[in-house]
């Protein structure tokens, strides 16, 4: 993948101070974050917003794994879609609070997620990314035969419950503001995990594999751990959007939505930290004024995916903080 | 009436047939996505959607030219070999310095756009295309009834095969294109023109991928969806036999078909993931794959 230049791997030495805008980024696009998602409500549907704060959250899930280690998962909707299941199984069937339901569709995510990785890391690059490709498609016929996934009607009518037995997230505000929480959470822990020893070593595998096996480190290890965290996350976000949407189905576990999430994080920039949020909302915006035109959405999205791989590699952040480092 | 297993010996012998069938089409997918790769080093996802698009040609063909199935069977492939060549000297040929994920990405898009586009044109759901009159009808061999069309799928998807396994392995154009998968600056050093070659592959798997549409269209009938499913079973199959051997891909082609048949006879629910569960298990048994030479 390609290579955040950085004085280091561009062998220059930086000719003048970062400004405060580069030194500070991250926290003023975080500031900026938040304050935007505080204030979006009113200007736009808070469903809507609730939507994109969970796919947003699957983008940076999926990023974690590909903008960071460099493997490309082409079937994380299994991750997503299983947890949404059993999260609206959870909420409808066994009537847990919507913490617990969110709580095992997550632990689902996690255990699909260990075992996928296990099988997946013993090949690398295109081979990982077909195994990866093959087993979620595998799991989108097994939720399509099993009876508790309702088949093409999938899970309806999940209650959103009362979140720690009190709080009503019927009403729109508490719900949002509880997304929203979740999606920060999720964002904070996956920063947290990038800016680590954990995340350098990470770092170190997607550049030079070999280099860091002969500096000691159990390479497949750390794979398998970036692996199943990334499957996890993308497990609360699947969560949460089943809580959210009130809806668990098949669309959740196909591979159009594995391909969804590539886009999404494609668009707004690989290996950064806010793109795939950047992502996530633009696809769900565009879906959402296109929603009239039908079938051609596919062809739009396809348009983009090729327009993005050939001329925009770098993505929407990506483009952006090369304008601000120039 | 005979049975085998508990099995009525004309319904396992039927699903063995279905079974081979199904193996000629992954066969001649994975051979056209294993000569792809082989070259050019890019997964081609958009390989479903040019089987397709094959089907797609026949049909149209039929509709507005009344062309028939016979003349298809060369035209088509044509036609969808020359878009696939446009496609390559168009997007593919930027992406070869960069890692090999953009290929796929990249063809994924184009996987989006080519059924996006069908699918606006031609529904959902699926259109008919008849038997050619040559081929309709069946032999009875006593133990099963043969249909005469399916017994040629699996003849022509053979010789197809083994044509090409034996013009790669065992002919001086094959040896080129080896030759140039292996070290490209070096043979064109020699004079070879590889840029062309790499182009001329890439359109003879694309043609490979619309021959099989073809054939399919009177078995499956022509949907914009036929390509993506059958894509991502085909990705399995590779994984399962290596991309590195072309008889690798061909035997484990046919074999992973037949399986799949003989499943659907004695545990039908697990027919559609039966081949995902194979390819675990090899992952876990024989990681590179059972005809594979590493990654």
């Amino acid at each position: 993948m390609q290579v955040t230049s950085s004085p280091a791997t561009t062998g220059t030495v930086a000719a003048r101070e970062p400004s405060m805008l580069q030194r500070h980024g991250e926290t003023i696009g975080f500031v900026v974050m938040v304050v935007a998602l505080m204030v979006a409500p009113f200007f736009t549907y808070p469903l809507f917003l609730m939507q994109a704060m969970c796919f947003a959250l699957f983008a940076c899930a999926f990023n974690l794994l590909i903008g960071y280690v460099g493997l490309l998962s082409f079937g994380h909707a299994l991750y997503f879609g299983w947890a949404s299941y059993l999260s609206a199984h959870a909420a409808k069937v066994w009537g847990f609070n919507p913490e617990f339901a969110i709580l095992t569709g997550t632990l689902t995510a996690a255990l699909c997620g260990f075992l996928a990785g296990s099988l997946a890391i013993r090949r690398q690059g295109i081979y990982f990314a077909m195994i990866t490709l093959a087993l979620a498609q595998m799991m989108y016929f097994v939720a399509l035969r099993m009876k508790f996934t309702g088949g093409e009607d999938g899970i309806q009518a999940v209650p959103r419950g009362y979140l720690f037995g009190f709080i009503n997230l019927n009403n729109e505000t508490t719900m949002y503001v509880f997304v929203m929480v979740v999606f920060l959470a999720g964002f904070l822990l996956i920063y947290r995990i990038i800016h680590s020893p954990f995340g350098e070593v990470l770092k170190a595998i997607r550049e030079n594999e070999p280099r860091a096996i002969s500096l000691g480190y159990k390479t497949d290890r750390y794979k398998l751990i970036a692996f199943v965290l990334s499957a996890t996350l993308a497990g609360v976000a699947g969560s949460t959007k089943a809580i959210t949407l009130q809806i668990a189905s098949l669309t959740d576990v196909n591979w159009p939505m594995s391909g969804e999430v590539v886009l999404m994080t494609l668009v707004g920039g690989l290996g950064t930290i806010f793109g795939p949020v950047v992502g996530a909302f633009v696809i769900l915006a565009m879906q959402f004024k296109l929603s009239s035109v039908g079938e051609w959405v596919l062809v739009i999205q396809g348009v983009i995916f090729v327009t993005v791989v050939l001329l925009f590699r770098r993505g929407i952040v990506g483009e952006i903080a090369a304008l601000f480092r120039r | 009436m005979i049975t085998i297993f508990g099995v009525p010996s004309a319904a396992l012998f039927g699903q063995l047939l279905i079974g081979l069938i199904n193996g000629s089409f992954y066969a001649l997918l994975s051979l056209g996505l294993a000569v792809i790769f082989g070259m050019l080093n890019i997964i081609n996802f958009a390989h479903g959607a040019q089987y397709m698009l094959g089907a797609v040609a026949a049909f149209l063909l039929l509709q507005f030219t009344g062309i028939g199935y016979w003349p298809a069977l060369i035209i088509a492939p044509l036609i969808v070999g020359a878009f696939g060549i446009v496609i390559e000297r168009t997007f593919l040929q930027w992406l070869y310095k960069l890692d090999h994920l953009y290929g796929l990405l990249l063809t994924f898009g184009l996987a989006l756009i080519i059924e996006g586009v069908a699918r606006n044109y031609l529904g959902s759901a699926g259109l008919p295309y008849a038997l050619p009159e040559s081929l309709r009808g069946g032999q009875n061999l006593g133990f099963m009834f043969l249909p005469n069309y399916r017994a040629w799928v699996i003849l022509v998807s053979l010789v197809i095969c083994f044509g090409t396994w034996y013009a790669i392995e065992r002919t001086r154009l094959g040896a080129y294109l080896r030759a140039a998968t292996e070290n490209p600056t070096l043979v064109r050093a020699f004079g070879v023109n590889v840029p062309v070659m790499i182009t001329l592959t890439y359109g003879f798997g694309v043609a490979l991928a619309a021959f099989a549409g073809v054939m399919a269209a009177p078995i499956y009938n022509v949907s914009p969806q036929m390509g993506a499913e059958l894509i991502i079973v085909v990705f399995a199959v590779v994984v399962i036999g290596g991309m590195g051997s072309i008889l690798g891909a061909i035997v484990t082609g046919f074999g992973l078909g037949i399986v799949e048949g003989l499943t659907k006879v004695f545990f039908p629910e697990a027919s559609n993931t039966v081949i995902f569960v194979i390819m675990a298990i090899v992952l876990l048994v024989r990681p590179a794959g059972l005809f594979g030479r590493g990654t």
